[in-house]
């Protein structure tokens, strides 16, 4: 059988990580497929629902839209190194109190999104969290309580 | 069968009415719930399947010798694969199914009937494989005219996909029979002329809606594990796995008994996961290579070929007298099943007079077949569509003659025994309660405001109604040696169902509901239940598990006569525990019974099973609704939306609310962006969600809900089914809003900005 596959290391959630890939694959199918992380979901492999959205080097990105090889020697953060240990993030708990998931397919992309909008904006408007979760669809909750949970989580973290 | 409470005194309640954290959270906040497309098993195959790229077209052959030479590649298969499954109506769930035609939707037989139809399917290696090889795939077609929108598809003359289709109601379009329309229903109350002739106002309307997906954001999938001996496991997202293990039986021709049916967690279903697409698929494939195998769709496949609702064709007329009764209506439905009958227009047209009191109405709905994706429910099936058109002429026979919107529906409501367009009378209902609410909100009484330069604000209301399916459930509560409790019931939890399930079994047993563990069980480890569908596994799934405690308590009160050695009707089971008649102050905590159940009889497990077709409760929903439309560009923003329900007892309010915010935004996307763009030939143009534009977070305001609790008299809580009626108002109240705002009556759904721009030019 052909394939070469490309041997890369990589930063996941804290761990360094090597693994073999194909020239083809992506990121989320590598997360998924290769390393056993599938808390990262698949909705469309468009780029256009965020459910497979991971942190790159600090910034959100549709893991469907990059390629496996390109994040050799980068930071890769899922949805899966949000807490800390049996900690679990102040987004985590936000989105268990405000109920802000219902069939939950959707929430792994939110958290990570999140995440990262917080980790840059500690004090986001409504607007603010509106607009950066923009790219993330959710079909059950009509953001309502996501929203309120992103706000909440937020302001608790400022607090802390 | 347990009594259930007539009346409507309130109950106090100590967990239902709560807010707990729901018991699979973690699991989903931190990625580790498994969902169908994250099973994986020892030397899994990756399957594809096949597509149709023509909206119409016979099959002249298949060949598959370079896709099964690729290495790598396990198995291929075609329709010839199939048994042919019979041609019959078979109940399933909460419709009927025509296995023969479920059949060929799943596979192409002879015809392809719209562009996505499944016509082969291969397994290999790896899914880039899977892929490689379904493109080798050949397949050579007598492409033929395709007929996609009802109006065309009902003229003489029209391709006609099924040449064996004949009306349900006998009459063909055609002379030797031939037709597209599949059933017509018809609905008579009263004497409609004599309503008319009475009428001082009448309004009469044309509606064309578009067909819309139920946009789960989880694609299908299913994995399938055939062993040499026959039997069948199969994994994968559904809203019913007996339904699964049902529809699999019959479009493979095996026995119920060789399929277990195991339940993943579920990404979104909204009705379009109640059907088969790729589990038989995964099945013949497993079966064929020998190793198991998944399917997993991409969402252009999704689109395609899964789900949608019907877009529609509808006219409407209906009249009132000056100081504000509906005299009559007449209405004319014809909604789109896509390739196979069955698409909602029987409940559209059930459902859309039943928020009024109308003495005489006629309505005449039709089933037609089009070249599109056969239809699959979707929330509330067939009642947006139909309501759009009531509502929005309710509200301008409201103006017409001045009154308030909302006065006007309140003077002509239905009530307990108002009869509805089949003939059958409401139960209680809480149509009333509900209009109340909204005229008396504090959003109702905030002035709508004025806009800045070419934008205009205007506000519009609407209601919606809903039925509850029954059906059948089970469910097993066990009793731990620690004194908490197993719950399993075969309703896969859709939206926070297992907490609501654990609450009810807590509120009877009188233990916390962090002691209650709620688990979905796979069809071998439960009884039958029916789909998490019809807005019912609260209502009658929670029946099931009231009832399994009810049988709980009685085991505990034997437990502790035997413990106490007096007769049973000496001992009583009180919050929690089983108290003495005999011997004030004497008491078995559940726990100290639990403990010592090994030498009191064995294990303690409570079981129970329900039809609840009599403790059914429907419902009614409404949405208040501030838009800003800008004339230049046609663009409409939601500014400001309160979503009223009665939902007869809400047991966990949160997650209630969750289902009215979430249908509220569903039907505010139906009404302004989402529709199935097809050209001339039936090549669907926005297959992926670039270009099916659903809401996103900065499309939306917050969404105010207002829960009205009218009990339900026939359900132990009062529990109405909460699930679906939300999506029913919000078309109509947006275009209630929009004319509000610029004097345009919408007729046509999605109400994009083209569709506004043409209006306004119109009025101009």
């Amino acid at each position: 059988m052909r394939s070469q596959k490309l041997h890369l290391r990589t930063r996941l959630n804290g761990e360094d990580t090597e693994f073999l890939c194909e020239a083809r694959q992506t990121l989320l199918e590598v997360l998924r497929e290769d390393l056993g992380q599938t808390g990262t979901k698949e909705g469309c492999s468009t780029g256009d629902c965020g459910s497979c959205s991971v942190i790159l080097d600090g910034r959100v990105v549709c893991s469907c839209l990059v390629m496996a090889a390109e994040i050799d020697g980068r930071n890769v953060e899922t949805v899966e190194g949000l807490a800390d240990g049996d900690h679990l993030h102040p987004l985590q708990r936000k989105f268990l109190e405000h109920a802000a998931l219902q069939c939950g397919i959707c929430t792994p992309g939110f958290l990570v999104a999140a995440r990262a909008l917080i980790d840059r904006n500690p004090d986001p408007t409504e607007e603010e969290v509106r607009y950066h979760l923009a790219g993330n669809l959710c079909r059950c909750t009509g953001y309502d309580k996501i929203v309120r949970a992103v706000l909440d989580a937020a302001a608790e973290m400022r607090s802390n | 069968m347990s009594e259930r409470n007539g009346d409507e005194t309130p109950r106090e309640y100590r967990v239902i009415g709560t807010r707990p954290i729901r018991h699979d959270g973690i699991d989903k906040v931190t990625g580790r719930a498994v969902y169908g497309a994250d099973v994986t098993l020892s030397g899994l195959l990756h399957g594809k399947v096949v597509r149709s790229p023509h909206a119409h077209a016979r099959i002249l052959s298949i060949d598959t010798t370079k896709a099964s030479a690729l290495p790598g590649v396990k198995a291929v298969v075609t329709g010839a694969d199939f048994p042919t499954a019979e041609d019959h109506d078979e109940k399933i769930g909460e419709g009927t199914t025509n296995p023969r035609y479920l059949s060929e939707n799943i596979l192409a037989h002879e015809k392809v009937l719209y562009h996505g139809h499944a016509v082969a399917a291969v397994a290999a290696t790896t899914p880039h494989l899977a892929e490689e090889a379904a493109r080798l795939v050949e397949v050579q077609y007598e492409v033929l005219p395709p007929v996609l929108e009802v109006q065309a598809a009902m003229a003489s003359g029209a391709p006609i996909l099924h040449p064996d289709l004949r009306t349900k109601d006998g009459s063909g379009t055609s002379p030797d029979g031939e037709t597209n329309v599949a059933q017509v229903h018809r609905f008579e109350l009263g004497d409609v002329d004599a309503g008319f002739a009475e009428a001082d106002e009448i309004v009469e309307r044309t509606f064309d809606t578009a067909m819309v997906h139920q946009g789960y954001i989880e694609p299908h999938n299913a994995v399938a594990q055939v062993n040499p001996d026959g039997q069948a496991t199969v994994w994968c997202s559904t809203q019913g796995p007996f339904d699964v293990r049902h529809l699999c039986s019959e479009v493979l021709g095996m026995p119920l008994s060789q399929i277990r049916v195991v339940p993943a967690e579920i990404g979104g279903g909204f009705g379009g996961k109640t059907t088969v697409y790729l589990e038989p698929l995964a099945v013949l494939l497993s079966r064929k290579s020998g190793n198991p195998v998944k399917l997993v769709m991409s969402r252009a496949e999704v689109l395609q070929a899964t789900g949608p609702t019907s877009g529609s064709h509808i006219k409407i007329k209906m009249g009132a007298t000056k100081d504000g009764t509906l005299t009559a209506m007449d209405a004319w439905l014809a909604y789109e099943a896509g390739a196979y009958p069955g698409s909602p227009v029987q409940m559209g047209a059930m459902c859309m007079s039943a928020p009024f009191d109308l003495e005489n109405l006629r309505i005449a709905a039709y089933d037609v077949c089009v070249n599109r994706p056969k239809t699959a429910a979707y929330r509330a099936p067939g009642a947006s569509n139909a309501a759009f058109a009531t509502e929005t002429v309710v509200d301008e026979l409201a103006r017409k003659i001045g009154m308030d919107p909302i006065d006007f529906r309140l003077k002509n409501a239905a009530k307990e025994g108002t009869r509805m367009a089949p003939g059958n009378k409401h139960r209680r209902v809480g149509c009333v309660e509900l209009l109340t609410a909204a005229r008396d909100c504090p959003h109702a009484s905030t002035p709508v405001g004025e806009a800045e330069g070419p934008k205009k604000r205007g506000r519009g209301f609407a209601t919606g109604f809903w039925v509850n399916a029954g059906l059948q459930s089970s469910a097993i509560l066990s009793i731990n040696p620690d004194g908490t409790a197993s719950l399993v019931t075969g309703s896969p939890d859709i939206g926070g169902t297992r907490t609501s399930c654990a609450m009810m079994a807590a509120e009877e047993l009188g233990i916390p509901v962090e002691k209650v563990r709620p688990n979905v069980a796979d069809t071998d480890s439960i009884g039958y239940t029916d789909v998490t569908g019809g807005s019912r596994v609260t209502m009658a799934t929670g029946l099931a598990v009231h009832d399994a405690a009810q049988d709980v308590k009685r085991q505990l009160c034997e437990r502790a006569a035997r413990t106490w050695k007096c007769p049973e009707d000496e001992v009583r089971f009180e919050d929690g525990g089983v108290v003495s008649l005999a011997n004030e102050g004497e008491r078995l905590e559940l726990a100290e019974i639990a403990k010592k159940a090994i030498r009191t009889g064995g294990p303690i497990v409570g079981r129970a099973t329900v039809n609840a077709q009599k403790n059914t409760g429907s419902a009614f929903g409404g949405l208040l609704v501030d838009v800003e439309v800008d004339t230049e560009t046609g663009r409409v923003d939601v500014t400001r939306c309160t979503v009223f329900q009665d939902v007869g007892k809400a047991i966990h309010p949160s997650y209630v609310e969750g289902q009215m915010q979430g249908g509220a935004v569903q039907g505010l996307g139906w009404a302004l962006n989402e529709e199935y763009v097809y050209d001339d030939e039936g090549h669907l143009q926005n297959d992926g969600f670039l270009d099916y534009r659903m809401p996103v977070a900065l499309d939306l305001p917050m969404i105010d809900p207002v829960i009205i609790e009218v009990a339900n008299p026939a359900h132990p809580y009062g529990v109405r089914g909460v699930g679906e009626v939300s999506i029913v108002a919000p078309p109509a109240a947006v275009a209630n809003a929009i004319a509000d705002a610029t004097g345009v009556r919408m007729e046509d759904l999605p109400m994009s900005p083209p569709r506004i721009l043409k209006a306004l030019h119109e009025l101009a």
